[in-house]
């Protein structure tokens, strides 16, 4: 179990507690406004995107190297950047917060 | 053009898909403060399609994964009517009719009805056993179903398109004997390069699967619980089911009886409006003019269907619409990862590029002239990110650069300097 707190693109905070299965999907799943997860999850549209706060970084690791391209189709990434689908719900993740991406 | 302040007004939706669902849930966001009705024929809570050909037929999970929660309709509003179609349109007295003999009025009319799977017409497909096409998650379900009551899970898939070659790559992943059989001389013969068809094919056969071109069906022949499928040339394949992937026909019923303009889809404006300016269309369904590409198109992909629901969303809501013209699409075969971004067709050049460092990552660049219209790219996210960049901004390539793999593909090497 995690509490994952987003930070909407109105700047408004919303925790949500998942068990497993993605980010983005626990994000859809709560509404979480600007996470589309258009491609269902499978790293092709780039509509989950989120930036991982600093000093968590390390909890969700580095994006793989697709995922590493597929953000360059984002102009406001940066290097705390994921695709919220590549990154699966375990209970270290307690407490991580996300800002989705404007 | 209606108010959007308007809590009288009502926008129903016909169709609750990628197309419908993003609509309803992009008016709220937008300020749409009157009825959002929502109709699908279906009565699965609306879900994913790709996933259906994909991970839905290998995952012990049931197919449809939910594009929304059910709260979220109810958070926002929307009124879904799941189970139920629409069967008349009446523009006069904006009015449709439901196959419950309900009759509801409308301010805007939003037809995201898709398409459905083709049926050909050959002799003793109606009567064959454990025939599915796979458009639905009731198909997928019947599917996995009919697979795992069978003893020699023979497949035979007629139509090597992609939703054909997803469903042979997840069924053989389940341990079928897997046949595919096209009619034309190469697979994907329609959308993609012959090097593509070419790789499709080698991969196929390379993971098990059996693909035969130019293979006409003609005809089954259906005994006891085994069914033969027959080609104009004599061959015969036994198949235990058979998957029909052949394309699809436009859901255009409603859109002919409401009189509505149609040319290989409902003819829409760059705002997705109908020749009727309060009726919309959207998705699969709808034939639209492209400015980047110049011409008429209609596409079945997610990507348009979202985008243009955002489109018709904003258009109702008196907000100025964005819409993307170059289309992006993805197919996950086996380990592979396809993605395509452009239109192309009428290329007259393509530079292959093979990455030296990465076996198994490739690219197709279509140029008309110099002009780069798609990039295919196989494996390799980094193609289709430049390419997606370069056929929006138009920018001239470096096509010896390009085709030289010893140096690394970024823009500042591909781009052209004038
Ligand atoms: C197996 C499969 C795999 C795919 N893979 C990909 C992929 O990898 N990437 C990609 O981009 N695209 C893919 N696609 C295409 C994509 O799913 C479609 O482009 C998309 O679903 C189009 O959305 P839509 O809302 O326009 O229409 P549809 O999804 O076709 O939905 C139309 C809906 O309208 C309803 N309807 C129609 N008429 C009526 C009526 N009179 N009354 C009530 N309801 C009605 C139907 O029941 C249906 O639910 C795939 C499609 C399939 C089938
Ligand atoms: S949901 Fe499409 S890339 Fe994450």
């Amino acid at each position: 179990m995690a509490k994952i707190t987003f930070i909407t693109q109105d700047n408004i905070p919303v925790t949500v507690e998942g068990e497993s299965g993605s980010v983005m999907a626990l994000a859809v799943d709560n509404n979480i406004a600007g996470i589309d997860g258009d491609c269902g999850g499978v790293c092709s549209c780039a509509t989950c995107h989120v930036h991982v706060a600093k000093d968590q970084f390390s909890l969700v690791g580095e994006a793989s190297e697709i995922e590493k391209d597929m953000l360059e189709l984002d102009d406001s990434t940066d290097d705390y950047s994921r695709l919220c689908c590549q990154i699966d719900i375990t209970d270290e993740l307690d407490g991580l917060v996300l800002t989705v991406a404007g | 053009m209606t108010c959007t302040n308007n809590t009288q007004d009502t926008c129903i939706i016909v169709g609750a898909s990628h197309g419908g669902v993003n609509l309803a849930f992009a008016l709220r966001k937008d300020g749409y403060t009157g009825k959002i009705k929502l109709v699908d024929a279906d009565s699965n809570l609306p879900y994913h399609r790709p996933p259906l050909s994909k991970t839905h037929l290998v995952s012990e999970q049931p197919a449809g994964q939910l594009l929304k929660p059910i709260e979220g309709y109810e958070k926002a509003q929307i009124e879904l009517t799941l189970g139920v179609s629409v069967i008349d349109v009446n523009r006069q007295y904006k009015k449709i009719t439901l196959s419950d003999g309900s009759v509801q009025s409308y301010t805007n009319l939003v037809l995201a009805t898709g398409a459905t799977p083709i049926i050909p017409p050959i002799a003793g497909l109606k009567e064959a056993k454990n025939v599915f096409t796979i458009r639905t998650a009731d198909d997928a379900k019947a599917i996995t179903t009919a697979f795992n009551a069978c003893e020699f899970k023979r497949v035979v898939v007629i139509g090597g398109g992609y939703v054909g070659l997803e469903t042979a790559a997840s069924l053989r992943k389940c341990g079928a004997k897997v046949t595919v059989l096209e009619r034309e001389s190469r697979l994907l013969a329609r959308v993609t390069a012959p090097y593509m068809s070419d790789y499709f094919y080698g991969l196929h056969q390379e993971n098990g699967v059996s693909v035969f071109n130019d293979k006409n069906v003609s005809e089954i022949r259906t005994s006891d619980n085994e069914n033969s499928v027959v080609c104009s040339d004599g061959s015969e394949y036994l198949a235990d089911i058979i998957i029909v992937g052949v394309g699809v026909r436009v859901n255009t019923v409603l859109a002919e009886q409401a009189d509505l303009i149609i040319e290989n889809g409902i003819v829409v404006n760059e705002y997705n409006q109908t020749c009727d300016k309060n009726i919309f269309a959207i998705g699969d369904c709808c034939a639209q003019f492209n400015p980047h590409y110049q011409r008429w198109i209609r596409l079945e992909s997610v990507q348009n269907a979202v985008d243009q629901a955002k489109v018709a969303a904003a258009v109702i809501c008196e907000k100025p619409p964005k819409y993307n013209p170059v289309p992006w699409f993805w197919s996950d075969q086996y380990a592979v990862k396809l993605q395509m971004v452009g239109l192309s067709q009428g290329y007259d050049n393509i530079i292959t590029r093979k990455e030296s460092d990465k076996p198994g990552s490739f690219s197709v660049w279509y140029f008309k002239g110099e002009e780069l219209l798609a990039v295919d790219a196989v494996n390799h996210a980094k193609a289709y990110v430049l390419g997606t960049k370069f056929i929006n901004s138009h920018v001239e390539m470096n096509k010896h650069k390009l085709m030289d793999n010893t140096v690394s593909l970024t823009a500042d090497i591909v781009k052209k300097i004038a």
